[in-house]
């Protein structure tokens, strides 16, 4: 029995905005669009595994509870790269290893959101991933924000339109409908026999048409199928941004070594070759540094995470430039927590609480947002919680992404996101 | 089916089964398969033969009483008529990580004790300990010994955490608590090494509530910071000298923070939520007291019996609370008797239930197993499995963080399911001439219906749509008359056993 999988769902009564055409078309018409000189958007979500200590990325420099509270992990102030004050006037800098996106920072092209999280913050790195991937601190259990969103896209939605650089499944992803493949490796995503030539062919042609028979009086199975049927469906496509070399664009530099790099230079393969895909997901780990964070040696565990992102974004950032792709992308990271403000007897630093977004793109509006935390450790201080343990948040990471549904996606973030959490002075995009 | 009989039944008694009257055929033993795929990773032949010949009852007991059982996997390793390994010098699992990843695969499709080898993969999961955090601290030496190494290969004795929780398999859930905190990888991988005195380390102390015992929802923040100063002090000390200088737990009472700690949670039996103020010298008492407490915490009893309900009898829907709670009951009146808990699960109507046939996504290292037990080992070598199971989303000693994996549906996405249908034609592949040969020798293949029939029945897989059945009939007959060649048979035979090991409904076990 061929079923049709899809149908249109309206997602909680929100209702479905006016998407551009672009957005869950075939291949062929992106491609017309793209050759129309028409914008797409792209979303790149880039989460940091862990709980990124965000106060030795941004780092107040010149708050001296920084140096008495993190003796053995503050950045001196004269190695950070400044990027001025904030609202609070807050003295800030980049860790001295950022110098890729210090440049993005000054071309106003990075956003960084300060002590975004949201009430009673969440410790734990599995309850907190459920919480910023739902968007849902009351009942973590759904379906990603993302894939919300991506079930709302009117039907049919190409089996491409989301690609997951990583092997497993990230919640932000979970979707009712619309199973996002997961792409480690595009040189590796091909079908395998052991025949050749007209049996092989004659396998493959059977694997896609037993695909076809999707057994939905049993859900279990046919999410299996689902699988199944998107890896068939996007094999040859996915082939094409195999042989996608970053190096053509001249200045981009995707470091060989750096697997985060690599997963961005087959997000950038994706995008130029017009494959159709419109969300990514990424990932780059290591953050739960709870020892031997080593955040200044050059050879130490927080310089080199810094390194990671910052040479995989930079790389980014220069090969959709030199393609002419950068006004039509908007990476956007998070992490489950912040960490806690006084170092531990590790020399690293436990779970914690608000922390720092970061937005990338050619229509980011750059700059800082919101206020850094005072360090003082009276228990009164307002920035604080946690007996001043830790960084109390000051925007919900929620507005956060109501933003981007609202002015990126050109969707309801009320109706993805179950509520109103629209702020005005989020403009970041 | 006697199973479907006892369905309606609300007693107690209900929940065991009666012994099976009859033995059905080979390959169309549903008991012994279903038992085999949960209880173990899949049957090979002679397990077919030897558990078909046992009552439910006999097959279950034999399962569990597994030291009864007594060959030496190990011994097998190397000899003709097993699986392969593939080293790049001396076979070391003991100090080289690749090594022990195919010792274990080999164990796993050739032991005779399968439910200890199942079990020690469900701690693995549960206590979830990544190699490559050890070999960054200790190198990569250490690293693969404090997770693998036997006592009896090791000069200093050292038994790696793995080794610990096989022996440990069926044993007292409260010794394994305690067996885990004093286990240097442990120690290493949740960061208690560096527990000190002025400065408590939370990660152990968080993760043994959160993850180990009573689950989030069930401590407080403040517990975690007492849990922390709890278990200040547990570290190691190096101690031997040469080959023989190792690793091992010590009491450190120099670093033992000594204050009273409180928790949301009694501790002791009279209810009393707080562990006294001790001097340092008697401060280890503190975690033995926290870990005797969160043992036999009910939300400790219903935290594992739901988990091992999804991993032996159903990931489908909600587990039942009564079901959930019976076997709660038998782990706190067994005093934390991991035996007991698994007699009575695999005893239980609900592990018999129809409805739960074929109601878990498999693990790959499940899949992998199984498939080789299925289609055959001979000539092939485990070495080549290893990247495969990477692709499909799991590497033994590597779970990706100490939550362990992600389960369910979360092992499907498109590139780890094209990882298992590219192993199924990978094994089809290696295997081509011994497919052949097989459906040869049982007059299989007379026509393409004929070696449909024989290899559905060689593959049990989750039932197949009669849609799909035709999708494999029209494949057989795709590329020119049937003759039954050996040539046609191992085309065929390969590419059907592809297929099916590959389909969406090899998957569920």
């Amino acid at each position: 029995m061929k079923v049709t999988r899809r149908q249109f769902v309206t997602f909680t009564g929100g209702g479905v905005a006016a998407f551009t055409m672009t957005y869950a078309a075939p291949e062929f018409i992106s491609q017309l669009a793209l050759a129309q000189g028409a914008h797409v958007r792209n979303l790149v979500i880039l989460y940091l595994s862990g709980g990124n200590d965000s106060l030795s990325m941004l780092i107040p420099y010149n708050d001296p509870f920084y140096y008495s509270r993190r003796p053995t992990l503050a950045v001196p102030a004269g190695q950070v790269l400044q990027v001025g004050t904030d609202a609070s006037r807050v003295a800030l800098g980049l860790h001295p290893r950022l110098t890729g996106l210090k440049q993005i920072f000054d071309q106003g092209r990075l956003a960084l959101i300060q002590r975004t999280g949201y009430p009673n913050q969440s410790r734990s790195h599995f309850e907190g991933v459920d919480i910023w991937s739902t968007a849902n601190p009351a009942n973590a259990a759904g379906l990603g924000w993302v894939g919300r969103y991506l079930d709302a896209l009117p039907s049919p939605v190409d089996a491409l339109v989301g690609w997951n650089t990583t092997a497993s499944m990230p919640h932000v992803l979970q979707s009712a409908q619309t199973p996002v493949p997961a792409i480690a490796s595009p040189s590796g995503y091909a079908f395998s026999s052991p025949n050749s030539g007209a049996e092989a062919t004659a396998e493959r042609t059977s694997a896609v048409r037993i695909a076809s028979h999707v057994p939905v009086d049993r859900p279990e199975l046919a999410f299996v199928y689902g699988s199944t049927q998107g890896a068939l469906a996007t094999l040859d496509r996915v082939a094409t941004v195999a042989t996608y070399d970053g190096s053509l664009t001249g200045t981009a530099n995707y470091p060989a070594n750096n697997g985060f790099a690599q997963a961005l230079k087959a997000v950038a393969g994706a995008m130029v070759r017009g494959i159709g895909t419109r969300v990514f997901y990424v990932t780059t780990g290591g953050f739960d540094t709870h020892s031997a964070q080593n955040v200044v040696q050059t050879n130490g565990a927080y310089y080199g995470l810094m390194g990671t992102i910052n040479d995989g974004l930079l790389a980014f950032y220069n090969d959709l430039r030199n393609q002419g792709l950068l006004d039509d992308t908007l990476v956007l990271s998070f992490s489950e927590f912040g960490r806690r403000i006084s170092e531990n007897g590790s020399s690293g630093t436990d779970h914690g609480s608000a922390s720092v977004m970061m937005a990338m793109g050619g229509r980011v509006n750059g700059g800082l947002y919101g206020t850094a935390p005072n360090l003082n450790t009276d228990p009164k201080n307002p920035t604080l919680e946690n007996a001043a343990g830790d960084v109390a948040f000051e925007t919900d990471f929620r507005s956060v992404y109501a933003r981007v549904a609202d002015n990126w996606l050109g969707t309801d973030s009320v109706g993805l996101l179950g509520a109103n959490f629209r702020k005005s002075s989020l403009a970041f995009v | 089916m006697h199973t479907q009989q006892n369905a309606a039944g609300g007693r107690r008694d209900d929940y065991r089964l009666s012994p099976r009257e009859t033995r059905i055929t080979r390959r169309s033993d549903r008991h012994v398969e279903h038992l085999l795929r949960r209880a173990g990773c899949g049957a090979r032949p002679d397990e077919l033969d030897f558990y078909g010949d046992m009552s439910i009852a006999e097959a279950v007991d034999t399962l569990v009483d597994f030291d009864q059982i007594n060959t030496d996997v190990d011994s097998l390793i190397g000899q003709p008529g097993y699986a392969g390994i593939t080293a790049g010098g001396a076979f070391s699992p003991r100090t080289v990580i690749g090594d022990a990843r195919q010792r274990w695969l080999f164990r796993l499709v050739h032991t005779d004790r399968p439910l200890q080898e199942k079990m020690t993969l469900f701690w693995h999961h549960h206590f979830a300990t990544g190699y490559n955090k050890l070999a960054n601290a200790l190198g990569t030496t250490e690293g693969a010994r404090y997770l693998t190494a036997k006592p009896s290969e090791d000069p200093g004795g050292v038994r790696g955490q793995l080794e610990m929780l096989r022996g440990n398999a069926l044993g007292n859930f409260r010794d394994i608590l305690t067996a885990i905190a004093k286990d240097p990888a442990m120690l290493y991988w949740l960061d208690g090494v560096t527990n000190t005195k002025a400065r408590p380390q939370e990660n152990f102390g968080r993760e043994i509530m959160e993850l180990f015992t009573v689950g989030v929802g069930h401590y407080t923040e403040p517990d975690v910071y007492a849990a922390a100063r709890v278990f200040s002090g547990w570290n190691v000390q190096r101690i031997g000298s040469g080959d023989a200088a190792h690793l091992e737990f010590i009491y450190n009472a120099a670093q033992h923070e000594t204050t009273a700690k409180t928790f949301s949670f009694p501790i002791y039996a009279d209810g009393t939520p707080t562990i006294p103020s001790r001097a340092a010298a008697g401060g280890m008492q503190d975690g033995l007291d926290l870990i005797n407490a969160l043992a036999g915490n009910p939300n400790t009893a219903r935290y594992l019996a739901t988990k091992l309900y999804r991993f032996f009898v159903s990931e489908f829907g909600a587990p039942d609370p009564a079901f959930v709670n019976s076997i709660a009951s038998v782990y706190l009146q067994s005093g934390y008797d991991m035996k007991a808990v698994m007699r009575e699960l695999l005893n239980s109507r609900q592990f018999w239930d129809p409805g739960n046939a074929f109601a878990r996504y498999s693990w790959p290292v499940e899949f992998l197993v199984r498939a080789l037990k299925d289609v055959g080992w001979t000539g092939f070598s485990v070495s080549s499995a290893l990247t495969p199971l990477a692709n499909m989303g799991q590497t033994l000693y590597e779970p990706p963080d100490v939550s362990g994996w992600r389960l369910g549906k979360a092992w499907f996405s498109t590139s780890a399911m094209l990882a298992r249908m590219n192993f199924a034609a990978q094994l089809a592949t290696n295997q081509k001439f011994n497919i052949a040969a097989r459906a040869k020798a049982a007059a299989a293949g007379q026509s393409p219906d004929t070696l449909l029939a024989f290899f559905q029945r060689e593959l049990v897989t989750a039932p197949l749509d009669s849609g799909v059945v035709a999708e494999l009939s029209t494949y057989l007959r795709a590329t020119g008359a049937w003759t039954g060649s050996d040539a046609q048979l191992q085309a065929k035979g390969s590419g059907l056993v592809h297929l099916l090991s590959g389909s969406a409904e090899y998957q569920l076990v």
